[in-house]
């Protein structure tokens, strides 16, 4: 509906003005595949075993290179976040190693990771970074899904769009072909597999899913307040309509005695 | 409309007359019968400025203007504080809905001829009231220091380098230093939280202005006498109200369900120096003064085109040789207003495409027409054009109209609220 108010008359150019970085690529890019995910939508929540899946993805396969770095563990705790227990929360912290300190001998120190900790990152620096991946610097994960003209869509069909180059492709050395990337070269290796991991839940684990499931927690990541907001925003519209509805019938009661005046002095 | 008889209120006002000011700007000041829901949007303005100060106000407590922090800050005012999520998405939206009923309420100014005399410095200041809102929203998108912020604001600063001879010396001044960085920052979000105040002072005047000689209506003549008017309130404040409560349900929609539709991806990205994004484009209330710019191969001239395609409102006034103020009455430049809106359309389209093939052209014509509208039409439309006889006042339009009652009895019941 909104769409349909604002499209025509007021943002059809801003619009245009938001895909035109697509524009560059549309040329030999196929569009990318929409998936139906259970967040879209004014009512959309997120499948809460979907997102602790979705970490475990992060957790195991793509934290090996990328940070999230905007994260930390205790925001994944409560039934607004992933579900997580507190105990849990502190389970999950307490894998990680969390370099702390000056200590009292002005010395940093290794520690266990605390629900307050920020996600622990892959690499020291981007200059680390770079040198263990070819060069390339893998993005901070934190709010990817803002970050990119397909947001979700975009993240599951780069995963999952991983091919052989096409005869006559020239690649360069260290790449790897993407039908979804920009110009088809992308330094990241295909990250997933069928059974790159084993979750808890039953679910199998193909390429498909796993996919699903991270860009569903890379969502709640990039905004883990949306659906806050979206339930916020149902009340807030309710309000205003009632409210608009009164003003609507007074100002007709106040504009009242001025028509009656205006029909007699006709 | 007497005061009320409380001794305090009594007290007061004798010694300091709100209470008399309020009485007289708005029970007692009177305002034609006749405005249709256009004039709605003079006094939604004002309120969005309220709103884009309270909700920047305690961004502010929040945010950290630093090259280093800011991106991270604002992320954290979406995350960790209290309904930060709603003060910064109400914020950023909101910029783009001033815009919206800031543009409506220029065009409704052009469509009615607003600015014919008496209310020509009335008009004017409301162009200054642009270009301050203008200067206030490019420095407001900087803020967040994303890829598009770093961008936008290295291309505009940049702009002043095309004035021969002192260009690079005034663009270092404005950075502060030899690239948009720290300094730039800082002073950004200085300005940023000073002139929306400055806004807020030239809102005052132009409300003098307004007062001085009231609105102009529909019909655009003069109000003849006390049966063509009605005080502003209560009539203008409940629709006034109304008008609100339905402009809140928009904004709500998109600010609650499309947060991000006005924005560029690109600026979730943190701010980096080393790294051109693919396209440039600014916030798209500013694409069609965008594709004016680059409609024109001359840096220089481009410009001063883009520059002077704001200016060019200042002496509408007076360009505008019409005596008859309302385009309902205009045959000709009723049609050649449409056409205005239709190329301000066009140029935002041109605006957020890379200055290629068919762009270049049709971004050239658009600009030409541009000024060929402000320049020569204007002007040339209000000598030849023969206007519609006009009615009498504003109460009786529609009784001595040539070719009977009908059309213009219809007419009058469209124009009236």
């Amino acid at each position: 509906m909104t769409r349909r108010l604002l499209m025509p008359a007021l943002v059809g150019s801003a619009l245009l003005a938001a895909s035109s970085g697509a524009w560059a690529q549309e040329a030999d890019n196929p569009p990318l595949p929409k998936i139906d995910w259970s967040f879209t939508g004014p009512f959309g929540t997120f499948d809460r075993a979907s997102l602790q899946r979705g970490f475990q993805v992060y957790n195991e396969v793509c934290s090996a290179c990328h940070s999230m770095n905007l994260m930390s563990y205790r925001d994944l705790e409560g039934p607004a976040a992933l579900g997580y227990s507190e105990d849990e929360v502190k389970a999950i912290a307490a894998t990680k190693q969390v370099t702390d300190g000056p200590n009292d001998q002005g010395e940093m120190f290794q520690r266990p990771g605390r629900p307050a900790d920020r996600f622990v990152a892959p690499f020291a620096n981007e200059k680390a970074a770079r040198a263990a991946n070819g060069g390339a610097l893998p993005p901070d994960l934190s709010v990817i899904i803002k970050a990119r003209e397909g947001g979700p869509d975009y993240v599951h069909d780069i995963l999952t769009g991983f091919r052989d180059a096409p005869a006559g492709f020239s690649m360069a050395q260290g790449m790897n072909y993407d039908v979804y990337f920009p110009g088809h070269q992308i330094a990241m290796p295909p990250p997933l597999t069928d059974n790159r991991v084993t979750f808890a839940d039953g679910t199998p684990a193909t390429i498909d899913q796993e996919a699903r499931d991270v860009a569903t927690f890379l969502t709640w990541a990039s905004e883990p307040t949306m659906e806050e907001r979206k339930r916020t925003g149902a009340k807030v519209i309710i309000f205003l309509l009632v409210m608009t509805g009164v003003l609507y019938g007074a100002k007709r009661r106040v504009w009242s005695d001025l028509h009656d005046k205006d029909n007699h002095g006709d | 409309m007497a005061l009320p008889q409380n001794k305090i209120v009594r007290w007061i006002d004798h010694r300091l007359p709100v209470f008399s000011f309020l009485d007289h700007e708005l029970n007692q000041y009177p305002t034609p019968k006749n405005l249709n829901y256009w004039w709605n949007f003079g006094s939604l303005a004002g309120i969005m400025l309220m709103i884009m100060i309270v909700t920047g106000i305690f961004l502010a407590m929040q945010y950290t203007p630093h090259v280093d922090y800011a991106f991270d800050s604002v992320e954290r005012i979406m995350r960790d504080v209290n309904y930060g999520w709603l003060m910064r998405y109400i914020h950023m939206n909101g910029a783009s809905f001033f815009f919206i009923i800031t543009y409506i309420h220029i065009f409704r100014g052009l469509y009615y001829g607003s600015y014919k005399t008496p209310r020509e410095l009335l008009w004017m200041l409301g162009v200054v009231i642009l270009l301050l809102m203008m200067a206030t929203a490019f420095m407001g998108y900087v803020l967040p220091w994303g890829q598009m912020s770093f961008w936008g604001a290295t291309v505009i600063t940049n702009l002043f380098s095309a004035f021969p001879g002192i260009g690079n010396d005034i663009v270092t001044w404005l950075w502060g230093g030899f690239a948009v960085g720290n300094p730039t920052l800082n002073r950004f979000y200085s300005l940023h939280y000073l002139l929306p105040f400055v806004i807020v002072g030239v809102v005052g005047l132009h409300l003098v202005a307004l007062h001085q000689h009231g609105s102009n209506n529909p019909l655009g003549i003069d109000r003849k006498g006390p049966q063509d008017s009605i005080p502003f309130h209560p009539y203008y404040t409940i629709k006034d109200m109304f008008g609100l409560g339905v402009f809140l349900i928009v904004f709500a929609l998109v600010v609650f369900y499309f947060p991000n539709l006005l924005s560029d991806p690109q600026n979730y990205i943190p701010a980096n120096p080393m790294q051109t994004p693919p396209e440039i484009v600014p916030e798209w209330y500013f694409l069609p003064f965008y594709a004016i710019l680059r409609s024109i191969p001359s840096k220089l001239i481009g410009v001063c085109a883009m520059f002077g395609s704001i200016l060019v409102l200042f002496i509408v006034p007076w360009l505008d040789t019409s005596k008859v103020r309302s385009a309902y009455f205009r045959p000709i430049y009723k049609w050649v207003f449409w056409l205005l809106v239709i190329d301000c359309f066009v140029l935002g389209w041109v605006g957020a495409h890379r200055p290629e093939g068919w762009f270049v052209v049709i971004g050239r014509i658009g600009t030409i027409y541009y000024y060929l509208h402000f320049l020569v039409l204007l002007p040339f439309i209000g000598w030849f054009e023969q206007p519609l006889p006009l009615p009498p006042s504003i109460s009786s339009p529609v009784l001595k109209k040539k070719g009977g009652g009908r059309v213009a009895r219809a007419a009058a019941a469209r124009e009236k609220p």
